[in-house]
C-alpha cells in the first residue's frame, strides 16, 4: 500500500522540478487506444512542443507530416498559426483533414531565424489552438524556449521538420527539448475491391516521448475531422498480438 | 507665359515657356487659366498629408510640384522599396494624377532621378547615388536657372562632369550654393526632411532636457507617449489604425517608426508592445532630443458589451499577436486562405487580411487535394496508354516509380473567359500510388486525342500525404 503512494509523490517531485505545475495542462488524445495507451497521460500534451518529420521523401516534402500536424491542430480549439518558409502547402487539403480555413493565419517568413521567433511568439500568446512552424534545424536552445513559451501559455507547438536535401535529415537524430518526436511516411493505401487508391494509410513512429517509450503504429490518414483511425484487417489482429508491436511490414 | 500644358496641349505643340499670345495663336479655342501658386501650394500640401496616412511617417512638400517621402521603417507595411513605388504610382494613377517616384538615398538623388531619370519607378541601390546621379543633366540639381545657364556656357552638361571637377575654383565663381547641392545629392551632407503636420492629427510630444539613447530610455518614453495617446484617443471616441513614432535627433535627422493594426487599437500595453518591437530599428546617432507619437490613422472605436461568459466561451482575441508578427514580417506575408470558384488547382485558393471576417466558404471536398501543390508543375516522362488510362510508371527527378494504384481521370477545363489560349485547353489529373506507398498528382495537358488541347505531355503538380 505504502509503495504507489511513494512513487505518486515522487513523481509530484519531478513534475514541480520540471516546471509542469504552473499551468495545469491538458491533453488531447488521439482516439486511437492503440496510440492513447502508448502515450503517458494517455493523449497528447497540449502545452508542449512536438516534432513531426517525414519518412523516406517526406523528408523533402512533409506531405504526410504536414497532414498529421493539421489533423492534430484541427482537434484543438482556437485559430491555428501556421509559419511557413516554402510556399508549397495546399490549404484545400488542409481543410480536408479537418481544418477549416477559416482557422488557420499563414506566416510566411523569409528564413528560419523569423520563423522561430514568430513561433515563439504565438506560443507564448496563449490564445491560439496551436501553432505550426515548417523549419528545418531546431537548436536545443531554439526548442528549449519553444517548449517553456508552450508549457507557459498550454497551447499546442509542432515543429515540422522539413530538409531541403535527404542527407539534411540526419539533423532529426539529434537531441531537442521537445516533448514528443513523430515520423509519419506514406504506406500503400488501404486495398479497395476495385481499381483506384482507397483511404492513405501512414506508417506513424513515435521516436521519442518523454516519460514513455517509443513505438510504432500504421494507422488510417485523417478523415474529415483529423481523427485517425487504426486499420480493421489490423483491428482484427490486434486482439492476438496484444501489447505488441505493430510491424511495419504487416 | 505659358506655366502647364496638359497633355492634349503638349500634343497641338504646346510647350511650357512659350508666351500665351504665341499659344493662343497656334491653337484655335485654347482654354487658358490663370496660375495660382498659393493654390496649387495647398493642394500639395493636401497630397502629402494623404501620403502620410498613407505611405510613410515623414512626408513633407516639395515645391512647385514635388513630394518627399522619408521611406525608411515603413516599406515593410506595403512589402519592399519598389513594391511600394508601385501601389504609390497606382493609387496616384487612380485619382487621376501622373506621378513619377523614385527611390534614393538622399531628397537630392531621389529629386533629381525622378524628374531626369527615364526610368519609371526606379529604386536606386543604398550607396550608389553618385553613381546614378552622375549621367544626369546638370538641371537636377534644384540650381537657380541662371546659374544653370552660366555652368552650361562653361561646358558642363551633366552633374558626372560637376563631381570631377576640384571644387575650390568653382566655389570661387558660382558660390557655395553649387557645392551644397552637390554634396546633397552624394550624401555626404544631410539634409533633413521637415515633416509636414496638421492640426487634425492626434500626437503627443515629449521634449528631453538631455538627450537620451539608452534603448530602455526609449522603451520607458514610449510607455508614457502610449499612455497620452490612448487618453488622447479616448475623449475622442477614436482607434489608431496607424501609430508614427518620430524622434528628433540632436543633428536635426528624424527617425521614424510606422506600425499598423488591423483592427482599431487604444491599449497602452499593445500600444508599448508593438513600438517596443521596433526599437532596434531607430538609431538614436548622438542622441534624441524629442519624441513625438502620432495615430496618423485612426478610426471610432466605441465601448462595446463584452459577450458573458455564461451563454458561451468567447473566441480569444488573437488580434494583438497578428498586428504583432504583420509588423515584424509585413502585412503581406500574414493572411487567411480563402476558396475562390474555380476548378484549376493553383487558382482556387486567395490570400485574405488575417483578421478579415470569416468567410465560412469552404472548398467543395468531392475530390481528396495534395496538401503540397508545386508552384510549378514539374515534368515527367511516362508510359501511359492513350487517351485514357494513368501512367503504368513515371520518372520524376530522375527516379523510376512504378504505378501500383490509380485514379483519375478528373479533367479540368480551361477558363475561356480569362484568357483566349485557355478557350479549348484541358487538364486530366490522375491520382498515383507507386509501389512504395507514396502518392502523387499528375496530370496530362491535352485530353490525349486532339492536339488542341494541350501538348499531352505530363506534369507533377503535387504530392498527397
Amino acid at each position: 500500500m505504502r509503495l504507489p503512494s511513494a512513487i505518486e509523490s515522487l513523481r509530484a517531485q519531478v513534475r514541480q522540478i520540471e516546471g509542469q505545475h504552473r499551468r495545469v495542462s491538458t491533453a488531447l488524445a488521439f482516439g486511437v487506444p492503440a496510440v492513447d495507451s502508448r502515450l503517458p497521460g494517455g493523449a497528447l500534451p497540449l502545452g508542449a512542443l512536438h516534432e513531426i518529420a517525414g519518412g523516406g521523401n517526406g523528408a523533402i516534402d512533409g506531405a504526410a507530416a504536414a497532414l498529421f500536424a493539421a489533423g492534430i491542430a484541427a482537434r484543438t480549439r482556437g485559430k491555428v498559426l501556421w509559419c511557413l518558409t516554402r510556399l508549397d502547402l495546399f490549404a484545400p487539403a488542409l481543410a480536408q483533414a479537418g481544418l477549416n480555413s477559416d482557422r488557420v493565419i499563414y506566416l510566411e517568413g523569409g528564413d528560419e531565424k523569423t520563423i522561430l521567433a514568430c513561433f515563439e511568439e504565438g506560443l507564448r500568446h496563449g490564445g491560439l489552438g496551436a501553432v505550426v512552424a515548417e523549419v528545418a534545424r531546431l537548436p536545443m536552445t531554439a526548442s528549449r524556449r519553444l517548449q517553456l513559451a508552450a508549457e507557459g501559455s498550454g497551447t499546442i507547438g509542432i515543429a515540422l521538420r522539413r530538409w531541403r536535401r535527404q542527407t539534411e535529415a540526419s539533423d532529426f537524430g539529434q537531441p531537442t527539448a521537445a516533448t514528443t518526436r513523430w515520423r509519419v511516411s506514406a504506406l500503400p493505401s488501404t486495398p479497395l475491391p476495385v481499381p483506384g487508391v482507397g483511404r492513405p494509410r501512414w506508417l506513424v513512429e513515435l521516436i521519442r516521448c518523454r516519460a514513455g517509450e517509443s513505438a510504432d503504429f500504421e494507422l488510417e490518414a485523417c478523415d474529415a475531422t483529423g481523427h485517425l483511425r487504426l486499420p480493421t484487417d489490423l483491428v482484427q489482429r490486434s486482439d492476438q498480438a496484444e501489447g505488441g508491436r505493430y510491424s511495419a511490414s504487416a | 507665359m505659358v506655366l502647364a500644358t496638359d497633355a492634349a496641349a503638349h500634343a497641338a505643340g504646346l510647350r511650357v515657356g512659350m508666351p500665351a499670345s504665341k499659344a493662343q495663336v497656334l491653337v484655335q479655342g485654347l482654354v487658358i487659366q490663370d496660375a495660382n501658386p498659393a493654390a496649387d501650394a495647398e493642394a500639395l500640401e493636401r497630397l502629402a498629408l494623404w501620403m502620410l496616412q498613407r505611405f510613410a511617417p515623414i512626408v513633407a512638400a516639395d515645391p512647385p510640384d514635388g513630394i518627399v517621402i522619408d521611406s525608411t521603417g515603413a516599406d515593410h507595411l506595403h512589402g519592399g522599396e519598389a513594391a511600394t513605388l508601385a501601389i504609390l504610382v497606382e493609387k496616384l494613377a487612380s485619382v487621376g494624377l501622373r506621378a513619377r517616384a523614385t527611390i534614393a538615398d538622399t531628397w537630392g538623388a531621389a529629386h533629381a532621378l525622378a524628374r531626369f531619370d527615364p526610368r519609371p519607378g526606379f529604386v536606386s541601390a543604398p550607396g550608389n547615388a553618385a553613381r546614378d546621379v552622375a549621367p544626369l543633366s546638370i538641371a537636377a540639381l534644384r540650381l537657380a536657372s541662371d546659374m544653370v545657364r552660366d555652368l552650361r556656357v562653361l561646358g558642363f552638361d551633366s552633374v558626372g562632369d560637376l563631381l570631377a571637377q576640384p571644387r575650390a575654383p568653382l566655389a570661387l565663381r558660382f558660390g557655395p550654393e553649387l557645392g551644397r547641392r552637390l554634396d546633397q545629392a552624394t550624401g555626404r551632407l544631410a539634409e533633413p526632411i521637415e515633416p509636414i503636420r496638421s492640426e487634425a492629427l492626434i500626437e503627443v510630444r515629449r521634449a528631453f532636457a538631455e538627450p537620451i539613447g539608452a534603448a530602455q530610455t526609449v522603451a520607458r518614453t514610449i510607455g508614457e507617449l502610449s499612455i497620452q495617446l490612448c487618453g488622447a484617443l479616448e475623449r475622442r471616441g477614436l482607434g489608431a489604425r496607424r501609430l508614427d513614432l518620430i524622434c528628433h535627433r540632436v543633428d536635426s535627422q528624424a527617425q521614424a517608426v510606422r506600425v499598423g493594426t488591423g483592427l482599431p487599437l487604444r491599449d497602452v500595453k499593445r500600444m508599448t508592445r508593438l513600438l517596443c518591437d521596433k526599437i532596434e530599428t531607430i538609431d538614436p546617432g548622438f542622441g534624441i532630443e524629442v519624441m513625438i507619437l502620432a495615430a496618423t490613422v485612426t478610426e471610432p472605436l466605441l465601448p462595446k458589451q463584452a459577450s458573458s461568459s455564461l451563454i458561451d466561451q468567447p473566441e480569444p482575441d488573437v488580434s494583438g499577436l497578428i498586428d504583432l508578427l504583420a509588423n515584424r514580417v509585413g502585412e503581406k506575408n500574414l493572411y487567411r486562405a480563402a476558396p475562390v470558384a474555380s476548378d484549376v488547382p493553383e487558382r482556387t485558393v486567395r490570400h485574405i487580411p488575417a483578421l478579415a471576417p470569416e468567410t465560412g466558404a469552404e472548398w467543395p471536398g468531392r475530390w481528396p487535394r495534395p496538401s503540397r501543390l508545386l508552384t510549378r508543375p514539374e515534368t515527367i516522362d511516362t508510359v501511359a496508354l492513350l487517351p485514357d488510362h494513368p501512367p503504368a510508371s513515371f520518372t520524376w527527378r530522375g527516379i523510376r516509380r512504378r504505378v501500383k494504384r490509380a485514379d483519375g481521370p478528373e479533367r479540368v477545363f480551361g477558363e475561356w473567359w480569362k484568357r483566349d489560349p485557355e478557350l479549348t485547353a484541358v487538364r486530366d489529373y490522375f491520382r498515383l500510388e507507386d509501389d512504395a506507398g507514396e502518392r502523387y498528382w499528375v496530370y496530362r495537358a491535352g485530353d490525349g486525342e486532339d492536339p488542341l488541347t494541350g501538348s499531352q505531355r505530363w506534369f507533377l503538380h503535387g504530392i498527397f500525404g
